[in-house]
């Protein structure tokens, strides 16, 4: 029997390189909160990948003591497709930001969620282009002033959730970047759902967008501001619990009304099913300050994974059709001898 | 006696003839490219040497009857080698106005052609452009025209079998291969054996088509044909025994790179994105997964150049193909190949450019982008398949390289070696000799940054290999640690280092020899991908009429064989011929100072002998 493997911990994940993020920057707490998650997996530290593309959330995979590969802008999820195509015992992250992601590498990420490529795929919205000096992004809200966009933004932003859903995404959540209570469980969820599981995490830049998420982070505001959504548990909020989310059936809408008041009782809300696609979309478009917004795992609904199909089928193709023998595939089909 | 000639003297001996070229030509719907296969299925079992041309519209249904809607396919058979599909048609089979009027240009004055004159209805001559019957009024008297009422034959034979006029009409072209067949003494057996196994579930339409490829033979054998129209004989060609079967050079490509993967003793992650003429090597490999081989259709080509490089760094091998345009997408990905010195082989199957260009025509107008087209000093090497069944060592090759030195490999197709079809001695696989691909496992004294001391690559340790995590990316390393380092020096460092070991493997590779000809002399024909076939037959020729002239094929295009500038020295004149306006002759000029000169052809079409040998002669002239 083998000698038991000595527990890891959050330092065996940190790599000897100076990390580079300007002060208070919110990927400082996500890389700290991943750091000491990481032991807690059954995976091997040697199967463990971080990929990602170009961006200041891209530098994350220098950072963990893991395999890495810090690719090109927009293309970390294709990458990561060949990797768990080539070896899918691999256990693989993509980290990725809201203009890597979503505006550059928009089709990829649109790609591996429709084929459900078993990656955790990590998106750090902080709604701007942090590392080429804070230009508005596709998540930058409607007038965000940006030195690209002096006198204000004027394209309708994308809500990275609706995204993933709209794509076929089969697992997606979001969490925030400070909040490891919240965040560690959600991304442990996302590692353990087989398939693409995307999770959206709100990142403060203190540098070109700060407190743009106070909104939801700040505890006063907090319980106004966020849906802490837990599968099963009707969908509640406010600061004595005293709002809910109902479903209005004639609008085919979601609104907010006030336990006790107008008739309205705690059964009368959407209990919250992550299996729903349906709900999962609507929960994806609330939007503060009209709603608060969903925090948590708003779908998940496992599919088989890309690379398990892949395999199957050539492993069915391989019993069909016997050993390979390129001798004899060249010999195949037509052909003669020449005396 | 020109092979026409030869053909038209009912006096000579059962007509036996030394070459000849027939095309196929018909409209996209009416099967020519199927017919063009049998037949030249058929000529290799009959033992000729060949080489075919299928040229096929962009359009996928162009309108009846329509010009631009014609399909083509030309094969030249022989009794001595064949490198090229023919200058000139001597045989041309039109199945309507359409492609006679395309065609006939290419026909020799007394060709023999061959019509349905049921198509020739004023409707379809209109539509041709004909004001005319060129059947009735005269424009094919510098020709033997055999005009048969095809249709109408089909439709007769193929009557028991009930099927509807639209299929009986799509019999036609068996209808005309077998009386091409019969022209040509080939066997039928493997076309009726192939049309048996094509339409297994739907038996009447195999046997309506085995039946009208019999009664056009029978046609041949029984009808009054005019004086001069009777069976030909192309004897066999010598050639070294062995066992062969005809390839195209998408299927030896295929096989190629499944090949290299065993030697190399690495599975192969195939990832691309559909680009008319590179689909098919796509297709080919799909069906081939009982190999180590994973196919992956991505969303697009930087998504495929990604997923293969993606492997290879996994530990497979990643290959991705496309034409010109998808390549420039996959420009960025290459350079981080670079950056990051893994093996990735990429294809390009050139096409007629820019932009769409002449998508299923062929050119060799990417030389530069294959050298240069990417940003920073990215270096890597390029080699060129110069035939159909070359591609499967180049394959080999490149995948050698590619381990070997962890760097990306560029290999040059075209369109026209990727459709064309040639008799392949198969080889026997046993014979290559592996170079497996060693992983580092070791952690003691680990660091990515670490090189093979004699060919600078880097070490390549894959994910999962337990003491080995480390990271890597495009930002510049350092030499020491691999760590992130903006260290001026370094980068100075690094970027030589990068360039050193690319033009180290010139060591590596074959030294540059000559294909016909002397090792010095007057002047030396300088080739490099399809234009192959034309330039050897040009200079075979000029050679048998005692010019002084060499025909020099370059595989490796980057880095360049050692001794190719002391070869080329050795000749009084270089004569560089291209499909492009003059990109490979330029190379040369700038790196060996070499005032070489140059034949360009954009057509679309591949070089003519001839041109070649005019080339030549005119070159050969201006020495005087
Ligand atoms: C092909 C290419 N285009 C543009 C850039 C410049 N660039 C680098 S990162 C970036 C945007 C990054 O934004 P995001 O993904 O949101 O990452 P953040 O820095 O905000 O974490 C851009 C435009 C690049 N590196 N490569
Ligand atoms: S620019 Fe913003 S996102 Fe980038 S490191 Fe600085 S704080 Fe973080
Ligand atoms: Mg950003």
């Amino acid at each position: 029997m083998n000698a038991p493997e000595q527990k890891l911990t959050f330092k065996d994940f940190a790599s000897d390189q100076e990390v580079r993020w300007c002060p208070g920057c919110g990927d400082y707490a996500i890389l700290k909160t991943i750091q000491k998650l990481m032991p807690e997996f059954d995976t091997p530290k040697e199967n463990t990948v971080f990929i990602s593309g170009i961006g200041c959330s891209s530098r994350f995979p220098y950072y963990m003591n893991t395999y890495g590969f810090h690719t090109i802008h927009g293309r970390a999820p294709s990458v990561a497709t060949g990797v768990k195509l080539a070896n899918p015992d691999l256990d693989v992250w993509v980290v990725t930001g809201d203009g890597d992601g979503l505006s550059i590498g928009g089709n990829h990420m649109l790609h591996v969620l429709r084929r459900n490529v078993d990656l955790q795929l990590l998106l750090f919205n902080n709604e701007t282009y942090g590392l080429t000096k804070g230009q508005y992004s596709p998540t930058s809200r409607v007038g965000t002033r940006s030195p690209s966009t002096p006198d204000g933004s004027l394209d309708m932003p994308l809500r990275p959730c609706t995204f993933a859903i709209g794509a076929g995404a089969r697992f997606v959540a979001r969490s925030i970047d400070t909040e490891a209570k919240h965040l560690a469980p959600v991304l442990r969820r996302a590692h353990e759902h087989v398939g693409a599981s995307f999770v959206e995490i709100y990142q403060n830049c203190p540098v070109y967008n700060d407190g743009i998420f106070e909104y939801i982070k700040d505890k006063k505001t907090a319980t106004e501001t966020r849906l802490l959504l837990e599968h099963g548990k009707p969908l509640i909020f406010g600061q004595d619990n005293e709002k809910g989310i109902r479903l209005n059936a004639q609008e085919l809408k979601l609104e907010v009304v006030h336990i006790d008041q107008d008739g309205v009782s705690e059964a009368d809300l959407v209990v919250h099913d992550e299996t729903n696609k349906v709900l999962a979309q609507m929960l994806a478009e609330l939007k503060s300050p009209e709603f608060p917004e969903p925090i948590g795992v708003l779908y998940c609904n496992p599919a088989s994974a890309y690379h398990a199909d892949v395999y199957e089928q050539r492993d069915a193709i391989r019993l069909k059709k016997g050993p390979a023998d390129l001798n004899a595939l060249l010999r195949s089909g037509h052909n003669w001898t020449v005396n | 006696m020109s092979v026409v000639e030869d053909m038209s003297n009912v006096e000579s001996q059962a007509n036996v003839v030394q070459h000849v070229v027939v095309r196929f030509a018909g409209d996209s719907g009416d099967g020519m490219q199927l017919t063009g296969n049998n037949f030249t299925q058929a000529t290799a079992i009959y033992g000729n040497d060949l080489s075919t041309y299928p040229d096929f519209p962009a359009e996928i249904r162009a309108p009846i009857g329509s010009t631009f809607g014609v399909s083509a396919f030309q094969i030249c058979f022989g009794s001595e080698d064949v490198t090229t599909a023919g200058d000139q048609v001597d045989v041309l089979v039109a199945m309507n106005p359409a492609a006679l009027i395309t065609n006939l240009k290419d026909l020799v004055v007394g060709g023999l052609v061959i019509v349905d004159s049921d198509t020739f209805t004023d409707r379809n001559l209109t539509r041709a452009g004909y004001k005319s019957n060129p059947l009735e009024d005269g424009a094919l008297d510098a020709y033997r025209l055999l005009a048969i009422d095809i249709t109408k034959q089909v439709v007769e034979v193929v009557k028991p079998h009930g099927l509807s006029h639209k299929f009986a009409v799509r019999c036609k072209n068996m209808w005309t291969l077998g009386l091409t067949m019969w022209l040509f003494d080939r066997s039928r057996d493997a076309a009726i054996q192939g049309l048996r196994t094509k339409f297994a579930h739907l038996p009447e339409i195999a046997e309506a088509n085995v039946e009208a490829l019999n009664a056009g033979h029978t046609y041949g054998e029984t009808a009054e044909l005019p004086t001069g129209i009777e069976v030909y004989k192309v004897p066999p060609a010598d050639v070294a025994p062995g066992l062969y079967r005809n390839t195209t050079g998408t299927e030896a490509m295929a096989y190629g790179l499944i090949a290299g993967g065993q030697l190399a003793e690495l599975p192969i992650v195939f990832a691309s994105y559909p680009i008319t003429p590179a689909s098919g090597l796509l297709h080919t490999l799909s069906t081939q997964k009982q190999f180590d081989v994973v196919t992956f259709q991505a969303e697009d080509e930087i998504a495929a150049v990604c997923t293969a490089l993606g492997a290879s760094f996994a530990g497979s091998l990643g290959v991705t193909s496309s034409s010109g345009p998808g390549i420039s997408l996959k420009g960025e990905a290459i350079s981080l190949a670079c950056a990051t010195e893994l093996p990735l082989i990429v294809i390009n199957t050139q096409r007629g450019g820019p932009s769409t260009g002449l998508p299923t025509k062929t050119e060799q107008s990417d030389l530069n982008q294959a050298l240069f087209g990417r940003h920073a000093d990215t270096s890597l090497p390029v080699i060129s398949a110069s035939t159909p069944s070359d591609c499967f060592d180049v394959a080999i090759e490149a995948v050698r390289i590619a381990t070997k030195f962890r760097t990306p490999v560029l290999i040059l197709s075209d369109g026209y070696i990727a459709n064309a079809s040639q008799p392949w001695r198969v080889p026997d696989f046993n014979d290559y000799e592996s170079f497996p691909v060693k992983f580092e496992e070791e952690p003691t004294g680990f660091s990515p940054a670490n090189r093979d001391p004699e060919t600078l690559a880097r070490v390549w340790a894959k994910p999962g290999t337990k003491g080995l995590e480390h990271r890597i990316g495009g930002i510049e390393k350092s030499f020491e640690t691999g760590d992130i380092s903006y260290d001026p020096d370094n980068h100075q460092k690094m970027t030589d280092v990068r360039k050193a070991k690319i033009d180290g493997i010139a060591k590596y590779i074959p030294q540059q020899d000559v294909v016909i000809g002397r090792g010095s002399g007057k002047l030396a024909v300088v080739g490099w991908g399809s234009t192959y076939g034309a330039i050897y037959q040009g200079v075979k020729r000029c050679r048998e009429e005692g010019l002084d002239v060499s025909h020099i094929q370059v595989r490796h295009l980057w880095p360049l064989p050692s001794n190719l500038g002391d070869l080329l020295s050795k000749f009084d004149s270089i004569l560089v011929p291209e499909m492009n306006t003059g990109q490979f002759v330029e190379v040369i000029r700038s790196r060996f100072l070499i005032d070489a000169q140059r034949i360009n052809k954009v057509s679309g079409q591949p070089f003519k002998i001839k041109e070649i040998e005019e080339a030549i002669k005119a070159q050969l002239e201006s020495l005087k």
